[in-house]
C-alpha cells in the first residue's frame, strides 16, 4: 500500500484524543513495572542473608534457599528489565513534548540510573549463573553489588520523578527554553531525599512481605519444615524492620508535601477550602459543589498532623487556593484521597502485624506459631503491593494537572499521535499475558523444587558438573 | 562538548550493534534452526551462548536512549514523534523476546518450550529490522527537526529504511554465527562448529550482497548520505569491507578467533561510518548536533556518567565475559 493510502486509513480510524490514552498507558505500564521493582531491589539482599548463613554455618537449607531464590530472581529480573525498557521508549512515544522541553534536566538522573542498571544486569548474571563453578565466598561477593545498585538505581529513578514534583537546577530563557542546567540540583532536588527513601524502604517492605507470604501459604499447607520456616523468617524479618521505618519516612514526606505541594496535600486530606482546625476525614468524598460528604471525621487531626507544634490551629491550604484548571479535578481528588486512605490503612495493618511478630520474638524467642498469624501473613504480600500502588497513585494523581509541577501541564506534554489507543490495547493484552505467564512460571519452578524435595541433588557448591573445567582454570576467583 | 557527547552516543550505538546485535542474531538462527529434533542441538548451543550475557547486552539500548533524550532532547522528541510505529513495534518485540527467552529456560515441556521459543525467535528478527529501519529513516533525513511529526509511514517504509532493516537482520545473523562457531568450538562440538561455520559463511555472503545492493539504493533514495559515505566516510566504508572480506577468509580457513574480531570490526566501522557520514547533523539536513545539544551542565553530567561507565561498568562487563568464556557460568543455579 502506498504511504498516502496508509496515511488515509490512519486518519480515518485513529482520530482519537491521545491525552487520556497516553496517560492510561503510562499509568498501566508503570503500575505493572512497579510490582517487579521491590523484588529486583530487595530480593538479592534476602538471598544474600540466606547465602551468608549457608556458607558461614554450613547450613544446607539456607544455601538451597538462596540458590532457589536466585532462580526466581532470574525470571522476575528479566521481566522487570523488559518492562523497564518499555518505559524508556514510552517517555518519548507518549510524552515527546515533555521530553523535548525538559529532557535536558529530567534526563540527567537516568544517565546514572543507566550505570546502576548496567552494573546490576552484569552481576545478576554472574550471581545467578555462578553457583556451580565459583568459589563460595567469591560467589557471595558477586551478589553484593546487586544490593547496592538496586538501591542506587531506584534512588536515581525516583530522583527524576521527584524533580517533576519539585523542578529545580535550571533557568529558563524568555522563550521558556531550558538554558542553564546544574546537574547536582536536578538530581538532589528538594523532594528527592524523602521520596527516594520512601521508595527504597517500600521496596524492602513489599519484597519482604511478598516473599514471606509465599512461605506462609506453604506453612499453612503443612510444610512446616526448617526450609520453609527459614524462607519465611528471613523475608518477614526484613519486612518487619522496614515497616516502622516506612511509617516515619512517610510521615516526614507527608509534611514535605504539606509545605511544598499544598494542593496535593489538600487533595490527600480532602480540604476544599483553606482553614485551620481541619478534620482528618477517613473515606468520604468530595462533591462537585465543593462539600465533603460521608466518611468519619476526626476533629482537628489533619491540622495537628501537619504541624504538631501549632496543633489544631495549623492552617491547611484548601483546593480553592488555586484556579480550577491548576488543581486536580473532583474525581482526581477523590481518587487521591481514597488511595491515601488505602495506603495508610494497609500500612497500619502491616505495622501491627510486624509488632506481633516482633513481640513474639522478644518474649518467646520464636516466630508466632498460630494459624491466624500465618493466615494474615499470607495476605500481607498482596496488601503491601496494593499499599505501594496506592502510594504512587497519591503521588502521581495528586500532582495533576501538572507533569512538571507548576511549569507544564500533562495535556501540553503528550504526543500528537492519535493512534495511542491502539498501542494501549496491544500493551494491555501483552502485559496481561506476561503477568499471567510470569506467575505460572514461578509456580511451576516452585512445584519442581518441591517435587525434588529439600536437601537433594541441588545443594550448591557441590562437585562440579559433568564437564569439569581444566584444573588451571579453577584457580580463577573474582573477589 | 556536544561533539564529545555525540561520540559517547555513537559508541553506545556501536556497542549495542555489536553485543545486542549478536544476541538478536542468535535468535535469528534459533528461528531457522528447523523442527524440534533437528533444531535441538543448535538451540542448545544458542541458549548456552547467550544465557548469562543477554540482559547486559541490551542495557546498551537504554544507554543510547538516555544519552539521546538528555543530551539531544529535541532530536529525541522528533524521532519519537515521527517514528512512533517502528519504535512501538520494537518495544513490544523487546518485551516478547526478553520474557520468552527467560521463560523458555524454565519450562521443560516441549510444547511450551516451542511456543516461547517461537516468540523469542520471531521477535529476535522483528526488533533488529525495526532498529535498522529507524536508522535508515534518520540517516535519510526523513525525521524533521523541531518536534514536528514527519510522515508516520513513509518515514520508515521507504527504500533506505528497508535497506537498513534488512542489512541489520543480515548483519546480526552474521555476527551471531561467527560468535556461535567460537562457542561451539569451546564446547568441543565439531558438528555444531561445522553447522554454524556454514551459516556464518552464508550470512557473510548475504551481508556483502545486501551492502552492495545498498550502494544503488542509497544513490537513488538518499543522496546526502550517499555522497558523504562516498567521500568523508569512505575510509571507514573501505575498512568495513576489508574487515568483512578478511573475516570471511579467516572463517573459511578455520581461524575462528580472528574471524570473530574482524567481524566485529566490520560491523563497528559500518556504524561509525553512518555517524561520520551524517556529521554534523543529528537529524540530517535539519538539525545539527551543536544546535540540538543540551546546556553545558547537562552535557557535563552525561560525560561524567560516561567516564563512570568506563570505570565501573566496563570492568564488570569484562569480568562477565571472561567468566562466561572460561565456562565458570554454566547454568542458572546448580542444575
Amino acid at each position: 500500500m502506498s504511504g498516502d493510502g496508509l496515511q488515509w486509513v490512519g486518519h480515518a480510524i485513529l482520530a482519537v484524543n491521545p491525552v487520556p490514552w497516553a496517560r492510561a498507558q503510562m499509568a498501566f505500564t508503570l503500575a505493572c513495572h512497579i510490582i517487579l521493582v521491590p523484588l529486583g531491589v530487595s530480593w538479592a539482599f534476602m538471598a544474600l542473608i540466606a547465602n551468608y548463613r549457608g556458607i558461614r554455618h554450613s547450613d544446607a537449607d539456607a544455601l538451597q534457599l538462596a540458590e532457589r531464590w536466585s532462580k526466581y530472581m532470574a525470571v522476575t529480573f528479566a521481566v522487570g528489565a523488559v518492562t523497564g525498557t518499555v518505559l524508556s521508549f514510552e517517555f518519548g512515544l507518549l510524552w515527546p513534548r515533555f521530553m523535548g522541553q525538559w529532557g535536558e534536566a529530567f534526563g540527567i538522573p537516568f544517565a546514572f540510573e543507566g550505570l546502576f542498571f548496567f552494573t546490576e544486569a552484569i552481576f545478576v548474571a554472574i550471581y545467578i549463573y555462578g553457583w556451580r563453578r565459583l568459589k563460595p565466598w567469591a560467589h557471595f561477593w558477586t551478589g553484593v553489588p546487586l544490593v547496592v545498585t538496586g538501591i542506587l538505581g531506584s534512588v536515581s529513578v525516583v530522583a527524576a520523578n521527584a524533580w517533576m514534583n519539585s523542578p529545580s537546577g535550571f533557568t529558563l530563557d524568555a522563550a521558556g527554553e531550558v538554558v542553564d542546567v546544574d546537574p547536582l540540583s536536578v538530581i538532589f532536588n528538594d523532594a528527592m531525599p524523602l521520596m527516594a527513601a520512601h521508595m527504597v524502604v517500600a521496596a524492602y517492605l513489599v519484597g519482604g512481605f511478598l516473599v514471606a507470604s509465599v512461605y506462609a501459604v506453604g506453612m499453612l499447607r503443612g510444610r512446616r519444615d526448617r526450609y520453609h520456616r527459614l524462607g519465611f523468617v528471613i523475608a518477614f524479618s526484613v519486612a518487619a524492620v522496614a515497616t516502622p521505618i516506612q511509617m516515619g519516612v512517610g510521615d516526614s514526606l507527608a509534611r514535605w508535601v504539606y509545605n511544598n505541594q499544598p494542593v496535593k496535600f489538600a487533595a490527600i486530606e480532602l480540604v476544599p477550602e483553606t482553614a485551620s482546625d481541619v478534620p482528618e476525614t477517613l473515606l468520604g468524598r468530595l462533591n462537585s459543589d465543593g462539600t465533603v460528604s460521608g466518611g468519619i471525621k476526626i476533629p482537628g487531626l489533619a491540622s495537628w498532623l501537619s504541624d504538631p507544634s501549632t496543633g489544631t490551629a495549623t492552617v491547611v491550604q484548601g483546593l480553592d487556593s488555586v484556579p480550577a484548571d491548576e488543581r486536580p479535578t473532583i474525581s482526581q481528588v477523590n481518587t487521591v484521597h481514597l488511595a491515601w486512605d488505602v495506603m495508610v490503612g494497609l500500612g497500619t495493618l502491616l505495622f501491627l502485624l510486624s509488632v506481633w511478630y516482633g513481640l513474639s520474638w522478644l518474649f518467646r524467642r520464636d516466630m508466632p506459631k498460630s494459624r491466624l498469624f500465618l493466615l494474615i501473613a499470607s495476605g500481607a504480600g498482596v496488601a503491601a503491593v496494593i499499599a505501594m500502588e496506592a502510594g504512587w497513585v497519591v503521588s502521581e494523581v495528586g500532582r495533576q494537572p501538572w507533569i512538571v509541577y507548576n511549569l507544564m501541564k500533562v495535556e501540553d506534554a503528550a504526543t500528537a499521535n492519535t493512534g495511542i489507543w491502539i498501542t494501549f490495547l496491544l500493551v494491555i493484552v501483552l502485559y496481561v499475558g506476561l503477568g499471567i505467564t510470569t506467575v505460572l512460571i514461578l509456580r511451576k519452578l516452585s512445584r519442581r523444587f518441591r517435587e525434588r524435595g529439600v536437601g537433594e541433588q541441588d545443594v550448591p557448591y557441590g562437585p562440579s558438573g559433568p564437564a569439569p573445567p581444566p584444573p588451571a582454570r579453577e584457580e580463577v576467583t573474582v573477589s | 562538548m556536544s561533539t564529545a557527547v555525540a561520540v559517547v552516543l555513537f559508541s553506545a550505538v556501536t556497542a549495542y550493534a555489536l553485543f545486542g546485535g549478536a544476541d538478536f542474531g542468535a535468535g535469528f538462527w534459533d528461528l531457522v534452526a528447523g523442527g524440534a529434533r533437528r533444531g535441538d542441538r543448535p538451540r542448545e548451543v544458542i541458549d548456552h551462548s547467550i544465557g548469562p550475557v543477554w540482559e547486559a547486552n541490551h542495557v546498551w539500548l537504554v544507554f543510547c536512549f538516555v544519552v539521546l533524550w538528555t543530551g539531544f532532547s529535541e532530536a529525541y522528541a522528533s524521532i519519537t514523534l515521527t517514528l512512533f510505529v517502528p519504535l512501538t513495534l520494537a518495544a513490544l518485540g523487546i518485551v516478547l523476546r526478553g520474557s520468552s527467552f527467560a521463560f523458555r529456560k524454565t519450562v521443560f515441556r516441549s510444547r511450551e518450550r516451542r511456543n516461547f521459543g517461537a516468540a523469542f525467535a520471531l521477535s529476535s528478527v522483528l526488533v533488529p529490522y525495526c532498529m535498522g529501519a529507524i536508522a535508515g529513516a534518520i540517516a535519510s533525513g526523513r525525521v524533521p527537526a523541531g518536534g514536528q511529526a514527519g510522515d508516520p509511514w513513509t518515514s520508515w517504509v521507504n527504500p533506505t529504511s528497508v535497506l537498513g532493516g534488512v542489512l541489520a537482520v543480515v548483519v546480526v545473523a552474521y555476527l551471531a554465527a561467527v560468535y556461535l562457531v567460537w562457542d561451539a568450538q569451546r564446547l568441543a562440538d565439531q558438528p555444531m562448529v561445522q553447522y554454524f561455520h556454514r551459516r556464518a559463511v552464508g550470512a557473510a555472503v548475504a551481508a556483502g550482497v545486501v551492502a552492495l545492493g545498498g550502494i544503488f539504493v542509497l544513490r537513488s533514495d538518499s543522496r546526502y548520505l550517499f555522497d558523504e559515505l562516498a567521500t568523508r566516510a569512505l575510509p571507514l566504508v573501505l575498512l568495513s569491507t576489508v574487515c568483512g572480506v578478511a573475516s570471511l577468509i579467516f572463517m573459511v580457513r578455520d581461524a575462528y578467533r580472528g574471524a570473530r574480531v574482524l567481524a566485529m570490526g566490520a560491523v563497528a566501522s559500518v556504524v561509525v561510518a553512518w555517524g561520520v557520514a551524517q556529521w554534523p547533523y543529528i537529524l540530517p539536513e535539519s538539525l545539527e548536533v551543536a544546535d540540538a545539544a543540551a546546556p553545558s551542565g547537562t552535557l557535563g553530567a552525561i560525560l561524567v556518567a560516561a567516564v563512570l561507565a568506563v570505570v565501573i561498568v566496563l570492568p564488570g562487563f569484562i569480568l562477565l565475559y571472561v567468566l562466561d568464556q572460561r565456562g565458570l557460568l554454566p547454568a542458572e543455579g546448580v542444575d
